[in-house]
């Protein structure tokens, strides 16, 4: 079970994003490669950290989706870098023992021979802890 | 010249002849790269959270034997750098990350300076504009590389986030059509150079990082391109999985090479 004590708290602390400057303009999912892909998007992350709604982001598969491209950070007018606050609700998630979302069991399944070596330290850091 | 390099675990496997490239044109150059002795692994991805130093000690190490050397710390891979540049950033404008680095750094070594952030970061490409300078590099050029139509494939991590990165415009770039120009070939613009290939998604998601990768390839073939150049592993490995053989893919430092007639010596095997 996920500690959910204070998580809205701990999230805001270690992603050193102040939620509160966001005018909800959405540049930055606007701006997102993984739109598509996701369920949460960029300037939801940041509305709901900033409203203490981070269960459903807790949950959802969107956290694996970011590629950490920094594209919200650099278009967003307003300084609020989103992508720290995907990381930091990735972060709560994969730090409780036993929640990696990458086994290195899971790992020859899914390589071709030519697979770079920064692939896989990436996605580890990514991915597990 | 002499710079310290941090080649990266890549460049040591999969990516061998991206380090060799650069090392011959680096010498053909007249600069010396004095390999970070037992370098680490800078860990591929730079993590944002500002409570975690273990993933930064790596680059905390290397910066801090460039700066007692009063030499650069360059590299060439996009994500080595990347991933140093942030750190380097963190030590400037992050008090209590400095301070905790240096705590934990103090421990380990008796003559440990405390550091924070002095030791300047290049990426190759910087070295070749800003040190040697692109003119230069022009008149070493052995073999022109005229008629060849080149898309520059920046991706994200060699201009983003362009607050601490500060190599160029983030929206448009021109540091590698200039090397293209430099080189004697001529540089293809196409929207896809500065967004994303899908990097480590490829692991978890190989469908989304298909869709990315064939946006990049779409984009630079529909611009004419004979040829993508890039700076890093893993976007030339996701362009060529997903682009088959529609285009080739290759590093900015083996077209380098080539053009300063180094390709095929010693130096480059
Ligand atoms: S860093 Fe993540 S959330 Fe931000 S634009 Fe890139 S993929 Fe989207
Ligand atoms: S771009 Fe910035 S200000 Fe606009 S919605 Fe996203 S976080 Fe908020």
């Amino acid at each position: 079970m996920h500690n959910k004590d204070n998580v809205t708290e701990r999230v805001l602390r270690i992603s050193g994003v102040n939620a509160r400057r966001c005018m909800k303009c959405g540049k930055c999912s606007a701006s997102c490669p993984s739109y598509d892909e996701m369920e949460y998007h960029p300037h939801q992350f940041v509305y709901m950290v900033e409203s203490g709604d981070v269960e459903p982001l807790l949950n959802s598969r969107s956290i694996y989706k970011c590629l950490t491209c920094f594209a919200c950070v650099d278009r967003c007018p307003r300084g609020v870098e989103p992508v720290k606050l995907v990381e930091a609700i990735r972060l709560e998630v994969i730090r409780e023992q036993g929640a990696n979302h990458l086994r290195a069991d899971d790992v020859p399944a899914k390589i071709d021979e030519d697979v770079p070596q920064q692939l896989l330290v990436s996605a580890f850091r990514k991915y597990a802890k | 010249m002499k710079v310290s390099y941090f080649p990266g675990c890549t460049l040591k496997t999969t990516a061998k002849e991206l380090d060799a490239y650069t090392r011959a044109s680096a010498k053909a150059l007249g600069v010396t790269l004095e390999e970070i002795e037992n370098w680490q692994c800078c860990g591929g991805v730079f993590t944002t959270a500002n409570d975690e130093i273990a993933t930064k000690l790596s680059s905390i190490r290397a910066l801090t034997e460039a700066n007692a050397k009063e030499q650069p710390l360059v590299s060439v891979c996009s994500a080595c750098h990347n991933v140093i540049k942030q750190t380097n950033r963190a030590m400037q404008t992050d008090a209590d990350f400095a301070f905790r680095v240096n705590n934990y750094m103090r421990m380990q070594s008796d003559t440990y300076t405390e550091y924070h952030g002095e030791a300047r970061v290049m990426h190759f490409l910087e070295l070749l504009r800003d040190e040697i300078g692109f003119d230069k590099v022009a008149a070493a050029v052995k073999n022109s590389l005229k008629g060849k139509k080149i898309a520059a494939y920046y991706g994200c991590l060699l201009l983003r986030p362009g607050k601490t990165m500060q190599m160029d415009d983030v929206e448009n770039p021109r540091i590698i059509e200039d090397l293209i120009r430099a080189l004697g070939a001529e540089p293809v613009i196409y929207a896809s150079r500065n967004e994303c290939c899908g990097g480590y998604v490829a692991l978890d998601s190989p469908d989304s990082a298909a869709k990315q990768s064939r946006k990049v390839l779409d984009g630079a073939i529909s611009a004419g391109a004979d040829l993508i150049v890039t700076a890093c592993p893993l976007c030339r490995y996701n362009l060529i999985k997903n682009g088959k053989s529609d285009i080739p893919v290759v590093y900015f430092t083996e077209l380098l090479a080539e053009a300063l007639g180094v390709k095929e010596t010693e130096d480059a095997q």
